[in-house]
């Protein structure tokens, strides 16, 4: 028996054999060569020409206008589903609207990609329902800013604002209703809760949470790339056009050096968003 | 609960005369409370709304200036060259995903709990990291990878999407592994296996016949969120230069954008249907066991 369970436990490891297999090479292998060919050339020489690649003026743009199209996204998501969130709480804890938005919301959290081009397209494209609903009261919605920026930021809105549901409605539960009631009885205005109870305890969820939305924001392709057919306004969409046109010579992994720069965002993102959960989680649960 | 900032009058009177104030400024303070709530679900309602309305009300417009509604665009779907070879790809695709991630992800995390339990965070870590890398990065890295795969794939499936499940099995890691985890922490695993051997069971038969019985919502659970994150992937299929069904409606949208809304509208209610079924498997067994 005892011997039996020594060599069991020695070959146990073999059970994760499989697992880690796979993760290693479909996960962490092709992540680390994202991270190695960066600094190499087509022969696989060491090389910095990518990563001087990154200097370019309209790299630097790009990753620019991916970062405030993403900041942006996430401080109109944060803000709107903040205030849906709040919508949300305060009605019966175990009410309808409280189980269809959730539900929505986890759905909507997750609807993206050439769908949701579309349905903005039929909404506001130029001959969109609300377009020609609109034409007829005299406004005109039509025009080429949804296939640019502000069309982004419009329809990524879309997924951001349920995602804040989703990742702060946690929070506004641990707002207990005695906090309020304790300062009511000493004597305080709503203005005062507000101020001093209400707000400083939801910040760090409120911070954590827009720190989730830039990033989910900053990686999104399939929304963009379907809307902006052509060109490299923002970071995916370069990797795009590095990755599907004539590769230049000299310039074979300059893709890679552009999904590098994107997981050195992200991973800023992540840590600060790491920092301010730890000091968040006290409170709130 | 937070309320609305505002500062009337009974604010302000509450230190004077707190009993019936209090309960005036109570009673005001809901009435007002559902007011801006019935204002603000109606403006969110409509954001939400409408994009999905319009998908449908494009797809059914009849051609030219008329007005009129048709489903002609909806009745082209099985005719247009190449789009039923996409969906039954993407639902192939899925059918393998979800498969594919069961059979990596339940032996092992079962394993993890009962033998290796150092590796546990290891393995979440692991199953968790696809979420923080962007699949536009998987993509870059998985590009060279494909290379390999095609080099090595026969002749006669060379072109064949389904080689994507490889990508797709680490995009659905995360959701399959959180759906998986609480089913498993919801079972005891341990005496359940320990039992099972006892009596004599191998291996296989605790796997199938006594932990998966046990953790069938779960993996229900993920088999579904598997189907509905492959329906609806677009990044990896169209960068890696394979066509399933977001990429072929977006090649269609440029030509006929009628039926490419179509597809979409079809998609995103096979979808929704999906997730709708998800939110009552994921209910039933808590139910249950609140009422016990």
């Amino acid at each position: 028996m005892t011997s039996s369970r020594a060599t069991g436990s020695r070959l146990s490891w073999i059970g994760a054999v499989p697992f880690l297999g796979y993760v290693a090479l479909f996960l962490l292998l092709p992540t680390s060569l994202v991270v190695v060919q960066s600094f190499a050339d087509a022969q696989n020489r060491p090389t910095l020409a990518n990563v001087r690649f990154l200097a370019e003026p309209y790299v630097v743009s790009a990753f620019g206008n991916s970062i405030a199209l993403s900041a942006v996204s996430a401080v109109i998501g944060a803000v709107l589903g903040a205030v849906l969130a709040w919508v949300v709480a305060t009605g019966h804890p175990d009410g309808t609207l409280r189980r269809i938005a959730t539900a929505v919301c986890g759905v909507l959290a997750q609807f993206g990609g050439v769908t949701l081009a579309f349905a903005f397209i039929a909404t506001v494209g130029t001959q969109g329902l609300l377009t020609l609903l609109l034409q007829d009261l005299g406004l005109d919605l039509a025009g080429p800013w949804l296939y640019r920026l502000p069309g982004l930021v419009l329809v990524y809105s879309y997924f951001q604002i349920p995602l804040m549901v989703l990742v702060f409605l946690p929070a506004l539960d641990g707002v207990r209703p005695q906090w309020r009631e304790a300062v009511e009885t000493l004597g305080g205005s709503t203005w005062q809760y507000l101020r001093h109870v209400a707000v400083p305890l939801l910040t760090p969820a409120f911070l954590g949470a827009l720190l989730l939305l830039f990033a989910n924001a900053f990686a999104a392709y399939a929304t963009a790339a379907a809307l902006i057919s052509q060109g490299g306004v923002i970071v995916p969409l370069q990797i795009r056009t590095a990755l599907t046109s004539e590769v230049l010579l000299g310039r074979e992994n300059v893709g890679k050096a552009l999904a590098l720069g994107m997981v050195l965002v992200v991973a800023v993102a992540m840590y600060l968003y790491a920092r301010v959960q730890a000091r968040g989680a006290r409170w709130l649960r | 609960m937070t309320a609305p900032p505002h500062l009337g009058p009974a604010a302000t009177s509450l230190a004077t005369a707190p009993e019936r104030t209090g309960a005036g400024l109570h009673a005001r303070r809901l009435r007002r409370r559902k007011m801006v709530r019935g204002v603000l679900l109606a403006a969110f309602a409509a954001f939400f709304g409408i994009p999905l309305l319009a998908l449908v009300e494009f797809s059914t417009r009849e051609r030219g200036a008329g007005g009129g509604r048709t489903l002609e665009a909806w009745k082209a779907i099985p005719q247009y060259p190449g789009l039923p070879e996409a969906i039954v790809a993407s639902l192939q695709l899925a059918a393998l995903t979800s498969v594919g991630a069961l059979f990596l992800l339940v032996p092992t995390m079962v394993w993890v709990r009962l033998r290796l339990p150092r590796l546990s965070r290891l393995v979440e870590f692991l199953c968790l990291l696809p979420l923080t890398i962007p699949a536009i990065v998987l993509v870059v890295g998985w590009a060279p990878l494909y290379l390999w795969i095609n080099y090595f794939t026969p002749r006669t499936y060379q072109s064949t999407p389904l080689v994507l499940t490889f990508a797709y099995v680490v995009l659905v890691l995360p959701y399959a592994y959180r759906t998986l985890d609480s089913g498993l922490s919801a079972i005891d695993v341990r005496t359940l296996s320990e039992a099972a051997r006892s009596l004599g069971a191998s291996w296989a038969t605790v796997l199938l016949r006594v932990i998966a019985p046990n953790l069938g919502p779960a993996i229900l659970n993920a088999a579904l969120l598997s189907v509905a994150l492959v329906l609806g992937e677009f990044t990896v299929a169209s960068l890696l230069n394979y066509v399933n069904v977001q990429v072929a409606m977006n090649a269609i949208g440029q030509a006929e954008a009628r039926v490419a809304v179509a597809v979409a509208a079809g998609a995103l209610m096979s979808v929704f249907l999906l997730l709708f079924l998800l939110s009552f498997v994921g209910r039933g067994p808590r139910r249950v066991r609140s009422t016990r």
